[in-house]
């Protein structure tokens, strides 16, 4: 194996082995707690244009396989661990987790001492940098770094979204043992880089799922008369993608509109609501909610660096309440609440149908707490349809 | 919702003594709840029999009982305290199941105490067999296919459904005492048979095998709003068949992916909220089978248990005392994460690194025991490891272990195979060097079942160059155990070392060290037969003492059971082996003042001269005293200097030498080798052949020698805890054993004050105790052992370091030793502490060893010169036979009040025996025996039955036993053949749990129990005696030297 390096924007330098592809990879470096779910993390297209560091020091234990995938390739840029491992012991296994890494083309480094680099990116925010073949002049590096877009102000759902709309009918089998009581009924998504998960909920619980180009038209979108439409998750910057931002304003009050993370801060922003980038963002699949209308707190699965700010314009709301925000389209209230740093990871719109949730209730990887929002969003469209 | 106001008192009740199955573990969780119970401003009222715990130090309770865990006495503790609510989940099954037993026979209800935690039917749901399987069921989760059992043709029957194997587990017991696996129908009226013995109901499950699948235990909480998280995954790396208690595990899970892990997650979920556990902890453990993806739920602990308490240490998250919180009525999101204090302790903790567990043996201990690891729990303790990589954690873990003597690995391929095979101590030792001579990965899974990830990771770990130190290249880095991967800051110091490539930013170490001196602590490692939970208490009444001294106290031990490695406890605590380099490398962090080496047992007094040697200050007594003290001829001229008589000793390197010595020393000779702890192969031979004999057995090994002194027979043995700051003596207390000379005083039952000592000898035992501890220059504890022989008083052995009977001195006179001993390391005087002159209180306290036999079939149940006694209980009483008639209650062997005696003694106690029959005889009881004694006992004019031995044909005296037909046993023994009657005699009574006394001196004091307890009549008899709080005995006491609860 030969040397390999992490490279900060601010010029910190941690030092590994390359351990998959042997190619340099830039972005904006970011950490996932979660201890299991590395290929369904590198899979999920929220990742574009970034660099997972895992914080779980042993990774690939369990090897790779088709089921776990989250979108059809590789997203993140690069894998940063402090031991990647390339068993393909494990039954479920059709290949090693580097192996396929570097089939993919995927750069990897292991051997960091990935807590001390954690422990940095919390202090300082995440920030841009790359991983390197030891062989590439630190300055040579440094330039690629420079030259990559920062996070903020990027659109990066242009580049993970489908050229044309693809269309997926129900399936029976699914995550949930809901049986599909109400075949027809039909959901067009704007697909920002849908995970897979998300569509396998809706396809399991007997919706025809539409997936659309984010920058397809209104008209489009309603062409074939759907009966809800889904905001999907996505990478970068939310305030970046006032194209998409206008349609969803078109449909809101037309017919239900729920979104998950991105597309969760899209229907904020449509209503008037403002996102902002967090320090180090949340990625990890240990976070507690506080679904507010129940009281139940959910251990949820998170991946995402922006969110929305309070009905007072502050990041954190104070109490367990149901605050309410005027928005373009009439009242909003809080449903969700991040009960470690206390953002807003949920609202629903009272005067429209609309919700939307920050985290990820498919879970892909994390806990399941939170899959019965499905039964809901599935249960208001069809109660409006 | 915030606290319960409708409840102010609340009792607890604690594990008892510690056994196997049933550890340290229950004073970490029981202190945690007791701290936090008087925290949230409620009285607690605390029942546990075990002296030796921290739970029981009279400022965590507002009243503490020391009594027997049994129905009577509970009874009457909660008639004298009327407690509104009863906290059961944190004292082990022994808790849980005299919890269960208080509310069938009504008491509960009587008294209107309500069952806080966990109730009755949740309980009930999760303990009794068949209602858990239905329960299950129900639920939509699967569970092996079983049938429940109450007699051998009961699972007979079974074959044909189950199959076989088939796994034996019996209803209502700890740590699957009891349980087996019948793999042949030759096996099923043994394993069954013993099953059935062993429950309390005589009920078994007979379960479908799931042998060789990946074994999982998930800890779960629930609050009372019905949030529910999973504190902590942990994999066995033995696969299913071996008890996770002897398993070498891991956590959180390596081998399952993410959608496999998320689903035990769910079951978990599912299976605490089916079977109702209202708040709390529980466990569930999960088989799953890799290739088939199939999974079934073994079983669920509603409550705290050895695995919550090694979660707890894994993950940060402190399961006992969020339990405790969430049964007074605070849901979890209103409880703070106390390590990052910003966040609830409604989340998952994340780990950044990887926890190994190893348990710790005693075969050895227990020659003829089968020594194979099954479903029934056999381990005596545990070391954790934490490590950044599994590599690392693992190879920590097999240098904190401390065996006593290397692991046998067998030369051949073929027997080192075998050996993999079978589950047991030294498996994963053998395994390493299998992997390491190259044998196939694949082979050695199919002889094994283990995953072949644990198989790879091993065999890179011997493999790669360095070996097992392989993992320690790099900078050796202190990290924090922080809940959530760095993602938010820590402030709980609980630290690990990691090896890294230096990091450019951040600094060397995440230590806080802060400006106050530091004052390191050393702790006693994995509990082991004769190191147990005992030194864990006084290192942590060290803590407490150098924390009150303004001082920050740091704490390094390895073992995930104790009160010691509750980061709550110390200024810093760093999870370590206690090795040298282990040591030296927290030393370099901290720069201590000095380090304490007198209160973790051996273990760190072993490390003392190296310590020195590096220039670490060791406070207290010095290397030079202890040397003083254990080097047999220096120790032997001091005695002689200070006029001070001894058994005749000689040390041989040699076996013929040994021989040689042995006519001078003359028979009968007491011989052990001397790097032994726990009177380890410590035994009494009569002559040159036994001699021989034990020569051959035992050594002397390479570089050791053979201790030998001059048994006396017939003498009585006493202890002595006593502090010394260099110049002035106070003696804490003087304890006369029960059985005579001969038996470890780790496995005596032992009498405080001394029940036959004159005020003469008395005061010849305290002038000696002076002298030799000012002539060792103690500075701290010392423990001395003497014989009286003769009328004449012989110093056995002194150790300068606090003893095994600390914390029962302790809690006899109402001061705390240990205190008083650090508060002398570090610098003050006698003089200074305000001690008393007399610590006469009215009560006399007996100490009762617990033995182990019940788990090792095979092994002989009887007591001797070698350390087998895994606990200790007290008894409370104001005369000595009421404190001893307890002791036994509480140890397990509850003396009957009335019924068939059955005796047979060697020659040389017949005389005696004829007396204790006497006794007996007037108390009521039915007298048996075998000939000789029976006609020795006649000859005296008492009736006693002659029955036969078993040599003599059925119905022989074990038929009698196994009938039900005694009560009590008195069996001295005759020699040492392994397979004599009373062999056979002992272990039936063992396994019935009949009270079985093995010498004269126990059967004497049984009868006068007997007697007292009878004068009260049978309601009396069924209650118990009186009980009595610790702080009623020592009213004022514990105002000196003493502080009620640890700086925060």
């Amino acid at each position: 194996m030969t040397g390999a390096y992490v490279l900060l924007e601010d010029g910190t330098r941690f030092d590994g082995r390359s351990c998959a592809a042997d190619a340099a990879a830039v972005g904006e470096i970011v950490f996932t707690t979660s201890m299991s779910g590395y290929q369904e993390a590198m899979t999920d297209p929220s990742y574009t244009g970034q660099l997972i560091t895992f914080t779980f020091p042993m990774i690939g234990n369990y090897g790779v396989c088709t089921e776990a995938m989250e979108s059809d390739r590789v997203h993140a840029r690069a894998a940063i661990m402090r031991s990647g491992i390339d068993s393909e012991d494990s039954p479920g296994a059709e290949r090693g987790w580097l192996s396929w890494l570097t089939d993919c083309g995927i750069p990897a480094i292991d051997g960091v001492d990935t807590r001390a680099l954690v422990r940095h990116l919390r202090d300082q925010g995440a920030m841009r940098g790359g991983v390197f073949p030891e062989r590439m002049p630190l300055d040579q590096a440094a330039e690629l770094i420079a030259a990559e877009p920062h996070m903020h102000g990027c659109d990066l759902a242009a580049d993970v979204t489908p050229t044309q709309t693809v269309v997926l009918e129900p399936t029976v089998s699914g995550p949930s043992v809901l049986e599909p009581t109400h075949p027809g009924l039909r959901i067009a998504m704007i697909d920002t880089g849908v995970k897979l998960s998300i569509v396998r909920n809706l396809r399991a619980r007997g919706a025809v799922v539409e997936l659309h180009p984010c920058s397809c038209s209104l008209e489009n979108l309603l062409a074939n008369q759907p009966d809800a439409v889904f905001l999907a998750n996505g990478p970068g910057d939310p305030g970046a993608l006032d194209y998409i931002v206008e349609t969803v304003r078109g449909l809101i009050g037309k017919l239900p509109v729920y979104g998950i993370c991105l597309g969760h801060q899209l229907l904020c922003r449509a209503v008037g609501l403002e996102t902002y980038k967090l320090p180090f963002g949340h990625h990890g699949a240990n976070h507690p909610v506080k679904d507010l209308p129940t009281g139940r707190v959910e251990i949820t699965s998170q991946n995402h660096g922006f969110a929305v700010l309070g009905p007072d314009g502050s990041p954190t709301i104070d109490r367990d309440e149901p605050v309410r925000w005027e928005t373009d389209f009439g009242a909003a209230e809080l449903t969700h609440i991040n009960l470690y740093d206390r953002t807003v990871e949920g609202l629903a719109l009272k005067d429209v149908p609309g919700a939307t949730v920050q985290y990820h209730p498919e879970a892909g990887p994390g806990p399941h707490d939170a899959l019965h929002l499905f039964d809901r969003f599935v249960g208001e469209i069809r109660d409006a349809a | 919702m915030p606290r319960r106001d409708d409840i102010h008192k609340i009792l607890l009740i604690g594990s008892g003594p510690i056994v196997i199955g049933q550890a340290a573990e229950f004073d970490y969780s029981g202190t945690q709840a007791c701290r936090v119970l008087q925290e949230e401003g409620y009285e607690v009222v605390l029942v546990n029999s075990n002296p030796a715990t921290i739970m029981t130090d009279p400022g965590l309770a507002s009243a503490t009982y020391v009594e027997p865990l049994l129905p009577g006495p509970v009874t009457q503790v909660i008639e004298r305290e009327r407690p509104d609510a009863l906290l059961g989940t944190l004292g082990g099954q022994t808790a849980l199941n005299l919890a269960k037993a208080l509310h069938e026979n009504g008491t509960l209800k009587r008294y209107g105490v309500e069952l806080i935690g966990a109730d009755y039917e949740a309980i009930d749901r999760a303990e009794d067999r068949e209602r858990f399987r239905d329960t299950m069921t129900a639920a939509g989760l699967r569970v092996p296919d079983s049938m429940v059992a109450h007699s051998v043709q009961d699972a007979q029957a079974a074959v044909a459904r189950l199959g076989l194997p088939f796994i034996v587990r019996p209803a209502f017991t700890l740590g699957g005492t009891g349980g087996g696996v019948v793999r042949c129908r030759d096996e099923l009226g043994t394993v069954v048979g013993r099953g059935l013995a062993a429950s309390p109901i005589n009920q078994v499950l007979l379960e479908e095998s799931v042998l060789g699948w990946g074994e999982f235990e998930l800890e779960v909480m629930r609050d009372h709003a019905d949030n529910v998280v999973i504190v902590c995954s942990i994999e066995n790396l033995d696969p299913m068949g071996v008890h996770t208690g002897d398993s070498v595990c891991v956590a959180p899970q390596q081998t399952l992916s993410d959608k496999q892990y998320q689903l035990l997650r769910d079951q978990a979920i599912t299976a605490i909220r089916a079977v109702g556990v209202e708040t709390g902890g529980s466990n569930v453990q999960f088989a799953v089978n890799r290739a088939t993806e199939e999974v079934v739920v073994i079983e669920m602990n509603p409550r705290v248990s050895r695995s919550s308490a090694l979660a707890s240490k894994a993950t940060g998250f402190p399961i006992a005392k969020i339990a405790a919180r969430l049964a007074v009525g605070y849901t979890l999101q209103e409880i703070p994460n106390d390590i990052t204090r910003a966040t609830p302790a409604s989340f998952e903790p994340a780990i950044d690194y990887c926890v190994v567990k190893w348990p710790r043996f005693a075969f050895e201990k227990f020659p003829g025991a089968e020594a194979g690891l099954t479903t029934h729990m056999k381990s005596v303790g545990e070391v954790m490891a934490i490590g950044r990589t599994f590599q690392q954690a693992f190879a920590k873990a097999l240098r904190s272990r401390e065996l006593d003597q290397a692991p046998e690995i067998p030369d051949a391929d073929a027997e080192l195979l075998d050996a993999v095979k079978q589950p047991g101590a030294e498996r994963f030792d053998c395994l390493l060097e299998a992997l390491g001579r190259s044998m196939p990965i694949e082979d050695l899974q199919r002889a094994t079942d283990i995953d072949p990830w644990f198989l790879r990771e091993l065999s890179d770990l011997v493999r790669r160059a360095g070996g097992l130190q392989s993992p320690f290249a790099g900078r050796r880095t202190f990290k924090s155990v922080d809940t959530c991967a760095a993602e938010f800051a820590a402030q709980t110091p609980y630290y690990y070392s990691s090896w890294e490539r230096p990091a450019p930013v951040g600094p060397a170490h995440e230590v806080q060290r802060g400006d106050r001196p530091s004052v390191v602590i050393l702790g006693s490692g994995p509990n082991r037969i004769g190191q147990g939970i005992e030194f864990d208490y006084c290192c942590v009444h060290a803590v407490q003492t150098v924390r009150e001294s303004g001082r920050d106290a740091v704490m390094i031990n390895c073992n995930p059971e104790t009160v010691s490695t509750d980061y709550d406890v110390s200024d810093r605590l760093y999870f370590e082996p206690l090795t040298l380099d282990d040591v030296l490398a927290v030393c370099e962090v901290e720069q201590p003042e000095g380090v304490v080496v007198q209160f973790g047992g051996q273990t760190p007094l072993k490390l003392a001269a190296g310590l020195e040697a590096a220039g670490v200050r060791i406070l207290g007594t010095g290397i030079e005293a202890i040397d003083l003290a254990e080097d047999r001829s220096r120790f032997g001229a001091l005695l002689e200097r200070l006029g001070y008589q001894a058994p005749p000793y000689a040390t041989a390197d040699s076996a013929e030498g040994a021989i040689a010595c042995a006519q001078q020393v003359g028979f009968p000779l007491l011989v052990r080798p001397s790097y032994v702890l726990g009177g380890r192969a410590m035994e009494i031979v009569y002559s040159v052949d036994g001699l021989r004999d034990y020569l051959d057995r035992v050594g002397p090994r390479d570089g050791s020698v053979i201790y030998l002194d001059r048994f006396l027979e017939d003498s009585i043995e006493v202890d002595v805890d006593a502090l010394c700051d260099g110049d002035q003596v106070w003696v804490a207390g003087i304890m006369q054993h029960v059985e005579e000379a001969g038996i470890h005083s780790g496995d005596s039952a032992c009498v405080l004050p001394p029940h036959t000592l004159g005020e003469e000898m008395m005061a010849q035992i305290r002038e000696e105790t002076e002298g030799i501890a000012r002539a060792l220059g103690v500075v701290g504890l010392i423990n001395v052992q003497f014989a009286i022989h003769a009328g004449g008083l012989y110093v056995i052995e002194a150790n300068p370091r606090a003893s095994r009977t600390v914390p029962f001195v302790s809690k006899s006179i109402g001061l705390p030793l240990a205190k008083l001993a650090c508060r002398i390391t570090l610098g003050e005087r006698i003089g200074d502490l305000g001690l008393p002159e007399h610590t006469s209180n009215g009560h006399v306290c007996v100490k009762e060893a617990v033995m182990p036999f019940n788990r090792f079939a095979g092994a002989d149940a009887l007591l001797g010169p070698e350390m087998r006694s895994t606990g200790e209980v007290m008894g409370i009483a104001p005369d000595f036979p009421t404190a001893f008639a307890k002791a036994q209650a509480a140890a397990g062997a509850q003396l009957p009040a009335s019924g068939t005696a059955f005796i047979t003694v060697a020659d040389r106690d017949k005389p005696a025996a004829t007396g204790l029959a006497t006794v007996l005889h007037d108390l009521g009881f039915r007298i048996i025996a075998t000939g000789g004694t029976a006609q020795a006992i006649r000859k005296m004019g008492i009736p006693a039955e002659a029955i036969n031995k078993i040599g003599e044909g059925s119905p022989h005296v074990v038929d009698w036993i196994e009938r039900g037909d005694v009560d009590l046993v008195i069996n001295t023994p005759v020699g040492t053949g392994a397979r004599a009657d009373g062999y056979e005699i002992r272990t039936a009574a063992i396994a019935h749990g009949i009270p079985c006394i093995t010498t004269m001196a126990g059967g004497i004091a049984a009868a006068r129990a007997i007697s007292a307890a009878r004068r009260g009549g049978p309601e009396a008899a069924e209650l118990g005696a009186p009980v009595v709080s610790l702080q009623e005995i020592h009213e004022s006491g514990h105002e000196i030297g003493a502080v009620g609860s640890p700086v925060v």
